[in-house]
């Protein structure tokens, strides 16, 4: 939700970005402010994934020009962990398997790790159980996920579960969550919306990378951008979603061309 | 390869210091005269000799293995001295008397001498290149019966059991490098745990080689009379030299009927460093004879050290319903190659055997598991299972695994599964993006790897291991 005395959580100005030597990011902006939630739409292949990537630190891509800053500070300096130590999340679209690592103890690594960060409570074996199987609920997971490895042979609407389960465990302030639709039965769907709805708050953000309306329907964004070719090249409200529902991008990749030669 | 994970492997080595210590060594060679001189400095019985001879001049006509899976310029055995002690003022009537120097040595590696400050209920066989030079709570297992001293020892002391049993499991032409041992072993361990004895506290035996020239042959003997039980430990360090040493150590062990054996190694020699120059040769002949109804011999090992791992602890399972168990993990970094595995030769009805093998590599080094499972036609009944997984780390290693499986008994059961698997960069993105910085990280993933070897472990030995795992690919992460 769009509020008042809402303050910046992210700031990205003029993000290029690269990887082996290919430019895939040519010029992003954008601003995120707390309470709101933004879709980043796009054909498949507009950078999409490499713009959450890139926020999160990935060691494979190049930033080459730019500025991105979370609540002030320079996020471009700080390493992968530190970034999310920083509070941000990204929930990825394939999320890797870990094997022989227990979810359980995995989760509550990370949770302990953010929780030291923030100066609160790190929980032990026991209390972790407890209050992971609390959140657990939430998002409608057996508990059997727990002693299971991290995302090995889970099902691609589990691992997306598993994903949210992370987002409620580490309470980011920035929550960038690539296609978690994607692999979603509309009952798992709904789950993990919901899941998300409960998680926005007035304090932190949320960026869902889609290609599909369908998610939006069940999260209503405050804005929707349109990624083509490494840029974000139109920017709307939730209209806009059902309009490219409708009518595809194409049309305004047209009108962003058209714009472009207008100005030069 | 990531900066990250290439930081991660470049752990310094911890053991790598030289022990300035007046030292009695052999010149350089290898000849009958050297087994006699080595024989004469250790004042022994005429069958000895002959032991040593008659295999030294097998030896003569064996040829190096060719076959395991690692590469290494020959080795010129008279460029190595067989024999180096560490210069004692007068005989020792006790521990106290031991060489502070060598007490501060093992200090530094942890393994206390001193009965009042060692570690709780573990008896200690501290060997010092080529000889032992103190063994804790001898007194106190004595008590109950058991046997534990060198080696050497035991052959003035009990030459009976010693000539009743030093190479009936490994005999001495049985390979090049065992022919090589019984030829110019210098010392080692003894144990025996007579019929019905538990032995009250683990055993171990601290193997370090601090002399650049000379190569270490260490012999350990370890028997378990019917229905007694042993848990046995082994660990070693060597200083960093710049030159290769050979280690050619033979261990037997024997259980007679419901006996029970347990040995576990964590070794960590000197690997060499990161170009691959130095390092101990480790080749290594362990073969269990479980010889009596249901007994059970369980070998653990933890492989991280050495330039070159040649070893296959293996178990011999003749009594009926006789159980056979190989437990290992086995690291390689930078240049280090192992081949390295198990043979498990079922021969009574209804004997079993476990095979739980995890390689890990990194850097450039090369790690295979060699595993023969061979059963009997006089095996009715016998069962295997077997799991071999690898774990590469980075992109330049390799892991290779080679099962031999031969069956002559129609009615046993052979299981084996085997998996490869990788830690990757976006692995180790993934932790990081939930705050767990890149050590951590690869600590966990091992530890999980490495979960049903560990467990095997005694207790504190768990703990030393997961911490030279830790060690051994942690670094400054960049
Ligand atoms: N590691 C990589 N190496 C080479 N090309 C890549 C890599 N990652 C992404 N790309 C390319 O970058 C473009 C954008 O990909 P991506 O960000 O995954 O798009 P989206 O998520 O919008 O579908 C694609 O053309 C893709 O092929
Ligand atoms: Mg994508």
């Amino acid at each position: 939700m769009i509020y008042q005395d809402s303050t910046t959580v992210l700031e990205v100005r003029g993000l290029r970005a690269s990887v082996n030597g290919i430019e895939i990011l040519k010029g992003i902006d954008l601003t995120v402010r707390t309470g709101e939630v933004h879709a980043i739409m796009g054909p498949n292949g507009s950078g999409k994934s490499t713009f959450a990537k890139v926020l999160a630190g990935h060691p494979a891509y190049a930033v080459t020009a730019g500025t991105v800053s979370l609540e002030g500070r320079n996020l471009l300096e700080l390493a992968p962990e530190a970034r999310a130590r920083a509070g941000v999340f990204l929930g990825f679209q394939y999320p890797i398997e870990i094997p022989g690592v227990a979810n359980s103890q995995f989760l509550r690594l990370a949770y302990n790790t953010v929780q030291a960060q923030r100066g609160s409570d790190e929980l032990d074996p026991l209390e972790f159980d407890d209050f992971v199987r609390e959140k657990m609920k939430l998002l409608e997971m057996n508990p059997d996920f727990l002693d299971r490895s991290v995302n090995e042979g889970f099902s691609g609407g589990e691992k997306k579960r598993n994903e949210i389960l992370q987002m409620a465990l580490l309470e980011p302030r920035l929550g960038i969550l690539d296609e978690t639709d994607s692999g979603l039965d509309i009952d798992a769907l709904r789950v993990v919306a919901g899941g998300v709805n409960q998680l926005a708050g007035k304090d932190n953000a949320t960026v869902l990378v889609t290609h599909y309306q369908r998610l939006l329907n069940y999260i209503v964004p405050d804005y929707v951008h349109v990624m083509d070719g490494g840029r974000i090249i139109k920017t709307g409200g939730s209209e806009l979603a059902l309009e490219l529902e409708s009518r595809g991008y194409d049309w305004v990749s047209a009108e962003y061309k058209n714009a472009a030669r207008a100005t030069a | 390869m990531s900066t990250v994970l290439q930081n991660l492997v470049n752990q310094p080595y911890q053991h790598g210091f030289v022990t300035d210590i007046e030292s009695d060594v052999a010149p350089k060679g290898l000849g009958e005269d050297t087994i006699r001189l080595i024989s004469a400095k250790k004042k022994e019985p005429g069958w000895l000799l002959e032991f040593r001879l008659k295999a030294f001049r097998q030896w003569l006509t064996m040829q190096e293995p060719a076959w395991p899976n690692v590469h290494y310029p020959k080795i010129d055995f008279q460029a190595i001295s067989y024999y180096s002690a560490p210069r004692a003022k007068k005989k020792l009537a006790s521990i106290d008397e031991v060489d502070p120097e060598l007490l501060r040595t093992f200090e530094k590696l942890g393994v206390p001498m001193n009965e009042r400050a060692s570690l709780a209920g573990v008896a200690v066989d501290v060997i010092f290149d080529s000889v032992s030079v103190a063994t804790t709570y001898k007194a106190k297992l004595a008590e109950v019966g058991i046997i534990f001293c060198s080696i050497s020892e035991a052959v003035h002391e009990h030459p009976e059991l010693v000539r009743r049993y030093l190479g009936t499991v490994v005999p001495a032409g049985d390979n090049y490098y065992a022919a090589l041992n019984s030829a110019v072993f210098t010392d080692g361990s003894f144990c025996f745990i007579p019929k019905g004895v538990k032995c009250p506290m683990d055993l171990s035996t601290y193997f370090r080689i601090n002399t650049q020239e000379s190569g270490q042959f260490e012999r350990t003997l370890i028997v378990a009379e019917q229905g007694a039980s042993v848990s046995y430990l082994e660990g070693c360090t060597a200083p960093k030299f710049d030159t290769n040493q050979l280690h050619a150590a033979v261990v037997e062990l024997v259980a007679l009927d419901n006996a029970d054996i347990k040995y576990s190694t964590v070794q960590n020699w000197y690997a060499g460093d990161e170009n691959g120059v130095g390092g101990i040769y480790n080749f290594v002949t362990k073969r269990g004879l479980c010889k009596g109804v249901n007994s059970r011999i369980s070998w653990t090992q933890v492989e991280t050290g050495s330039a070159i791992t040649w070893k296959y602890p293996s178990c011999i399972l003749r009594g009926e319903n006789s159980v056979g168990e190989f437990y290992s993990v086995a690291l390689t970094n930078h240049h280090q190659q192992a081949d390295t595995g198990t043979k498990m030769v079922h021969i009574g009805r209804n004997t079993r055997s476990t095979i739980v093998s995890k390689g890990i590599s990194a850097g450039q080094s090369s790690n295979s598991y060699r595993g023969l499972v061979r059963i009997a036609p006089t095996a009715a009944g016998a069962r295997n299972y077997s799991k071999c997984d690898s774990m590469l780390i980075g992109e330049r290693c390799s892991a290779n695994t080679f099962p031999y499986i031969q069956v002559g008994n129609q009615s046993a059961q052979v299981e084996h599964e085997a998996s490869t698997s990788k830690i990757g960069e976006d692995q180790l993105f993934y932790f990081a993006q939930r705050g767990i910085g890149a050590e951590e990280a690869v600590s966990m993933i091992i530890n999980g790897f490495c979960k049903d070897v560990f467990q095997q472990l005694p207790m504190e030995f768990a703990v030393e291991a997961t911490k030279l795992l830790g060690l051994k690919l942690e670094g400054s992460v960049g």
